[in-house]
């Protein structure tokens, strides 16, 4: 008898559960639709990111395919960013390299997040660590962000991997710091005491439920770092420090466009758009996020 | 042999070490707490009690606070277990609710997610007998629907609702010890009653001891059977309630007493105040710590502090001139 009461209460809990959550679900897409920076934002980067996944479909030239008798075309109906030096498709090429690009920008998000997030939480919550890592985060972050960068990708030799580990050491630290800063302040909200004083272990009161409440700025930081990273690593392989040549991405081009920038000018152009386009995006996408998650613009908003 | 009480401090000490120094926040406080009965403990801001609270839940950060004395609990001195020994005690044995149940939830998790944490925390239950046990928490509490409410987050609940949320999640795993510090200051006053009725009521229910800690002697009043008064980190009185408001030995507590409005009171008289402030605790008086705001003082108290005296009603009072002021006034009401 009392079993089927519960089995009932239970059905009827779940029922309850899913509805509310579609219903915050709603309420939070209507949110994100009203708001047009992030609406414009996320429309460029869903655009930049199909044009890099469907790249073979789009253009039937390879981005390695050399013709002599191509050298510098201006744009035209069959290369439409025009070729390069060494008669290559630079809209392929330009395509190509959104793929290392983004891919790049993306890694060293996903690291830099990760990483930053668990450095920051354990040094909110523990006093003695956080000297240590905070002091190693400071280290870090005195260096100007390319010189480390290059640094980095010079003892480790030039790869796409390389030039992940080398931002996400640059960019770690930054994030580390926004995560700490708003642990810190959760660290001393009554119900953190609430919880010890019911017995809850620290690494469940870390990783349970400072956490959650940290996400927000962590997500917005991380969209910046995603802007950056494809920035710098423009720069790098701009300096010959990124990406190894023929591999084409979208400093690389800009690179081998340098020379020849007065005579051919579609050369830099078109990665040049490629990379203010992605940084745009990706920046309108945070604010977005912003003001959608920190609870503090929302008030203005409404 | 006589029956060791529920809770146990004695000459507890709680230093914390500051840049200016150690600061003794808690000096020598000594009282108990029976299974069943309900121990106010009263004082201005600043006077230790919740200190003392947090002393007993070990919640202070241990590298910078030294205690002393002894905290026992069912035979176990709390500060010398370890900090796993200690969490289990915590939420399970001995639980606290707080003054501020604006903050004592966690904004980004539904209530009933907290409250099953905490019994999935202490008990090997499923997650749905944690809810089923949960909803039953919350209607001892007398929250309306709970098996709605389960699912709301904290901001859906007004502040009542979430002290009420703050107990069911405090008592879930039925502890035989209750630290209520300042429960109902935050609420409006038709709450407050009501919230002390479900503090009593569930502490006739499950036989806790509950340490009310507080600075309402109007909630004294009305739940407790044993107050402790403290000043500047000592207990300075202790007695049973009717004897504290009808007949208080210590200057300090016939201050507090006095400045409690009467309903049939002379409505333009102005409320009697303890003049002055509490000292700073870097700056603690040398002789009796109430002396430079007590009208009885003199000379003695100035230069030698007073120990904690038994009546002769069996109640406790660190004063030197409790008889003579008792005899004093007892002839002032008598003349007039």
């Amino acid at each position: 008898m009392e079993g089927n009461v519960t089995v009932q209460t239970n059905e009827l809990f779940l029922k309850k559960k899913k509805e509310m959550q579609k219903e915050r679900r709603n309420l939070f897409i209507r949110r994100f639709l009203s708001n047009k920076m992030a609406v414009i934002g996320s429309i460029i980067l869903t655009f930049l990111g199909l044009t890099a996944i469907l790249a073979p479909v789009l253009t039937s030239f390879t981005p390695y395919e050399m013709v002599a008798a191509n050298r510098l075309q201006p744009p035209s109906a069959e290369h439409w960013f025009g070729t390069d030096n060494f008669g290559r498709d630079i809209f392929s090429r330009v395509l190509y390299g959104s793929q290392v690009s983004l891919a790049v920008g993306l890694s060293v998000a996903l690291a830099t997040s990760i990483i930053g997030m668990v450095v920051g939480l354990l040094a909110a919550y523990y006093r003695l660590l956080d000297h240590i890592l905070m002091r190693i985060c400071d280290g870090l972050m005195a260096f100007p962000a390319i010189l480390l960068a290059i640094a980095i990708v010079a003892v480790l030799g030039p790869h796409p991997v390389n030039v992940v580990i080398a931002l996400t050491v640059v960019k770690s630290p930054e994030v580390a710091r926004v995560v700490r800063s708003a642990a810190l302040v959760i660290k001393e909200q009554t119900y953190i005491e609430a919880l010890k004083a019911q017995g809850a272990s620290a690494m469940r009161i870390i990783f349970m439920h400072i956490t959650p409440n940290t996400v927000s700025p962590l997500i917005i930081q991380v969209t910046y770092v995603f802007a950056i990273a494809i920035i710098i690593e423009a720069a790098l392989s701009f300096l010959g420090a990124g990406i190894p040549a023929p591999h084409p991405s979208w400093g690389n081009i800009l690179y081998d466009g340098k020379t020849v920038i007065f005579s051919a000018w579609w050369m830099t152009i078109f990665p040049g758009i490629c990379i203010i386009l992605a940084v745009l995006g990706l920046n309108l996408f945070g604010d977005g996020l912003r003001d959608l998650l920190d609870p503090h613009t929302n008030k203005a908003n409404k | 042999m006589v029956n060791e009480p529920l809770l146990n401090v004695k000459e507890l000490k709680t230093i914390f070490s500051t840049e200016k120094g150690p600061v003794t926040a808690v000096d020598g406080v000594t009282f108990h707490v029976d299974s069943g009965e309900t121990v106010g403990i009263v004082g201005e801001s600043g006077c230790g009690k919740s200190v003392t609270a947090e002393s007993i839940m070990r919640l202070l950060n241990e590298q910078t606070t030294k205690y002393e004395g002894a905290i026992t609990y069912n035979g176990k001195n709390l500060l010398h277990l370890s900090k796993e020994q200690m969490r289990k005690i915590r939420g399970n044995e001995i639980s606290m609710i707080f003054q501020d149940p604006m903050t004592s939830l966690n904004p980004v998790y539904t209530i009933g997610n907290q409250i099953t944490e905490t019994i999935m925390i202490h008990q090997k239950l499923s997650k749905e007998k944690a809810y089923v046990k949960a909803i039953e928490m919350l209607e001892l509490t007398g929250i309306p629907s709970p098996e709605k409410r389960i699912y709301e987050y904290p901001h859906n609940l007004s502040g009542g609702m979430r002290q009420r949320v703050m107990i069911a999640m405090a008592l879930s795993c039925h502890p035989s010890l209750l630290i209520a510090d300042e429960p109902t200051t935050a609420l409006d006053v038709t709450i407050q009653a009501q919230i002390l009725d479900v503090i009593s009521d569930l502490k006739k229910e499950l036989n806790m001891g509950v340490m009310m800690i507080t600075h309402d002697l109007g909630v004294v009043a009305e739940v407790c059977s044993r107050v402790v008064v403290m000043y500047l980190g000592q207990v300075i009185e202790e007695a049973d309630v009717d004897t504290l408001f009808f007949n208080p030995k210590h200057p300090y507590t016939k201050g507090l007493l006095k400045s409690i409005p009467k309903l049939d009171g002379d409505r333009n008289s102005k409320l009697h105040v303890v003049e002055g402030t509490v000292p700073s605790l870097d700056n603690i008086p040398e002789g009796c710590r109430f002396a430079p705001r007590c009208a009885y003082a003199d000379e003695l108290c100035l230069n030698r502090a007073p120990e904690l005296e038994t009546t002769d009603e069996g109640n406790k009072v660190r004063c030197w001139h409790y008889k003579r002021i008792f005899e004093e006034e007892g002839a002032n009401a008598t003349t007039s």
